[in-house]
């Protein structure tokens, strides 16, 4: 069989070259996409099929290993012997193909309707045989673009293209492409969106992995490194170091859950010496919850052992997987919060997370992993890392980070409090924040507000004034009684929420005023959503 | 165009020291009605909930069972008790380029939402509210928790209301 080099069948008219697919005509996705979609579950079902007839095919075989020769009533009652004895067995056979050909024909046309074109405003996806589905999504609304490839896809080569848009999976997908094909057509989605004049430039050309065979070419693409050297400026990339995954992942709450559920099997098993079946009901419970923590941790490792991050022009790209591999390319003004925390278990070696909130989420019941997936963007990363990363996220608010904004911010991950640019809870607050009344605190940053909380669980939580979408201010009767108030800086939903309570009451209403104010400010002036159309 | 009511004014409550006071200015209230609808709405709650909870001592017809509807009732006419304090705490101000909404006594809230980032706004009317002419005005933006609801509102002005704010939306439209 052999594999077609472009991703996308054009139809008729279709012009040749790197950015034939975003011509503004109606193309097809890759021949391979009814095979990558449903042939899995086609696959499960033969295996299912020669699960049950295993010892069938054994004993046609093999004779006399299942059913000894002896004994007459071995194997009676089977649909195959029916059909047999009965001579049905050219009935059966049509009736199979008859499927076979249904199916077949039911995915070749499916393929047929399933077309998509990208123009100039939109990118549109048409589906469906009987129930037809037209999907449109304005490129100007996109929040990002993202190439995964799951093993099965790798392998033949193929990858799925997913186009972000803001809301509860309301992406446009596009599965499969070829390889080349879908690099090429996320840099030309991503170009025509950020509203760049120069029009035509030809999209970056993915390195090729050179001539020969089919399987040459797949292996050399299984072996490429994760991120094309030339896309980004090396400078820029952040990469993952595996100890330092791994440290970090053992050192989590996770583990410590792990190491108690151990202790207590082997509490068990002392204490129910005597009493087989409690033992047995104990740990009937116990291992599998074992066993899902353990595989929790090594899924994290797997997932992120390839990680990496990296400025391009049009956005930030970060990259993870092993065996499925999936990017994302971010671009700029498309993150509407930023959090960088960390626990006590990474204090002594200094390890930070940063997570993201993004407009367009995907509902864990539709994609499962990818959905915790997309709103981590640095794992695990020493501080230099957190800078990096940080500079790559909010480049606006945190250009050159070696001058006084990364002071700020330094004291916004460590400060314990004091005399600092945060305005921090005052003393009364310590009958609510235990710990953290003296860090509490917010500062309004050129850009962005920071908020910074936790002593413990340490967390600097960063929200660009463009992307506020509105701020609150509450007070319940205890903070009343102690004049305190908090305050909420309202964003997209995610896993932040940029609030912080317990600060004084004058504090927090200047807080909001000011903090209205500047978003209101920063929307008007704000061009993300076309980020290059200033550029010639 | 004039969206104000004959009763504007600072709210009266007194401002001691941990008051929450964060915008001074003409805080438009909602109808004085929406205090009868309010009521109505804790009456016909009350009554469901004061019956539901008693079916287990109709059935058993221990006493000690009455305590669960009696707690609920003394709930409700709590809630009752306040439902006027509560329906003047309401407030809403259009300022130049934002909303600023507030709510409650106890558990004060003040919320502004920039005019740019509604994405759109809802007019809800319940079956009570309407027969008083009541509507209620709800502000949605892309975050989930600015919810706004603007109870109380009579018809016409929730309406007017409604074209001013997408008008100023559409004028001042943004990104998310």
């Amino acid at each position: 069989m052999t594999l077609p080099d472009e991703g996308a069948v054009p139809d008729e008219g279709g012009r040749p070259g790197s950015t034939a697919l975003a011509d503004g005509e109606w193309h097809r996705l890759h021949p391979l996409t009814p095979l990558l979609r449903g042939g899995l579950g086609f696959i499960a079902v033969i295996g299912i099929l020669i699960a049950n007839l295993r010892e069938r095919l054994v004993e046609w075989f093999l004779p006399g290993v299942v059913c000894p020769p002896g004994d007459p009533d071995c194997g009676t009652g089977d649909p195959i012997d029916y059909l047999v004895d009965n001579g049905y067995v050219v009935l059966a056979l049509l009736a199979v193909l008859g499927v076979l050909l249904l199916f077949v024909a039911g995915f070749y046309v499916s393929w047929r309707m399933h077309t998509f074109r990208v123009t100039d405003e939109v990118v549109e996806v048409r589906s469906g045989i009987l129930f037809r589905t037209h999907r449109k999504a304005r490129l100007d609304r996109i929040q990002g673009v993202a190439v995964a490839r799951p093993l099965f896809a790798r392998l033949f080569g193929t990858a799925k293209l997913d186009v972000e848009v803001a809301g509860q999976d309301a992406n446009v997908p596009l599965a499969y492409l070829g390889n080349t094909a879908a690099d090429a057509l996320r840099g030309d989605i991503l170009r025509l969106a950020s509203g760049s004049r120069a029009h035509g430039a030809p999209a970056t050309a993915p390195a090729a992995g050179g001539g020969g065979s089919v399987i040459d070419r797949r292996v050399s693409e299984l072996l490429a490194p994760e991120l094309d050297p030339n896309l980004a400026p090396p400078q820029s990339v952040v990469h993952m170091h595996p100890g330092r995954l791994i440290g970090s992942t053992l050192l989590s709450g996770t583990t410590l859950a792990i190491v108690l559920v151990g202790v207590g099997i082997v509490v068990a098993v002392v204490l129910s010496l005597g009493a087989v079946s409690e033992l047995f009901w104990t740990l009937f419970t116990l291992i599998p919850v074992a066993f899902g923590l353990v595989s929790y941790q090594v899924n994290r490792v797997l997932k992120f052992l390839r990680y990496s991050i990296a400025a391009t022009p049009d956005g930030v790209r970060i990259g993870y997987g092993l065996l499925s591999t999936r990017n994302e390319t971010l671009p700029p003004g498309r993150i509407h919060s930023v959090a960088v925390s960390q626990s006590i278990f990474w204090r002594p070696a200094d390890w930070w997370t940063i997570r993201v909130n993004r407009a367009s989420r995907q509902s864990s019941s539709s994609s499962g992993q990818s959905a915790q997936q997309s709103t981590v963007v640095l794992p695990v990363g020493s501080r230099d890392d957190v800078f990096k990363v940080l500079e790559l996220l909010l480049p606006a608010i945190v250009a050159g980070v070696d001058g006084e904004s990364r002071e700020v911010l330094e004291r916004g991950l460590t400060g314990r409090g004091g005399d600092d640019e945060f305005t921090t809870s005052p003393r009364r607050a310590a009958v609510l924040r235990w710990f953290s009344w003296r860090r509490n605190g917010f500062a309004l940053f050129p850009g962005a507000v920071l908020l910074r909380r936790g002593a413990i669980w340490r967390e600097l939580a960063i929200v660009p004034t463009p992307r506020v979408q509105s701020v609150a201010i509450e007070q319940g009767p205890l903070a009343r009684a102690l004049r305190l108030a908090g305050v909420h800086v309202h964003t997209v939903a995610g896993p932040i929420s940029p609030a912080i309570g317990a600060l004084d009451v004058r504090d927090a209403e200047g807080f909001f005023r000011d903090a209205e104010a500047a978003a209101v400010a920063a929307a008007g002036a704000d061009t993300s959503h076309r980020w290059r159309s200033g550029e010639e | 165009m004039t969206l104000r009511e004959p009763q504007d004014g600072a709210f009266p409550e007194p401002q001691e020291g941990g008051g929450l006071d964060p915008i001074a200015g003409e805080w438009q209230r909602v109808s004085p009605k929406y205090v009868t609808v309010d009521l109505l709405g804790i009456l016909i709650s009350g009554v469901m909930f004061v019956v539901a909870t008693g079916v287990p001592f109709f059935v058993t017809r221990n006493p000690w069972f009455l305590l669960i509807p009696a707690g609920a009732l003394v709930l409700h006419v709590l809630l009752a008790a306040f439902t006027p304090r509560r329906v003047r705490a309401l407030g809403y101000l259009l300022r130049d380029d934002d909303l600023v909404f507030r709510k409650g006594i106890m558990f004060l809230r003040v919320v502004s939402v920039p005019y740019g980032r509604m994405q759109l706004v809802d007019i809800n009317r319940g079956p009570i509210a309407r027969a008083f002419g009541l509507s209620e005005l709800k502000l949605v933006t892309a975050a989930a928790a600015s919810h706004i609801t603007i109870p109380g509102l009579p018809e016409a002005d929730a309406e007017r209301l409604r074209d001013h704010l997408v008008e100023l939306a559409e004028s001042r439209r943004a990104g998310l």
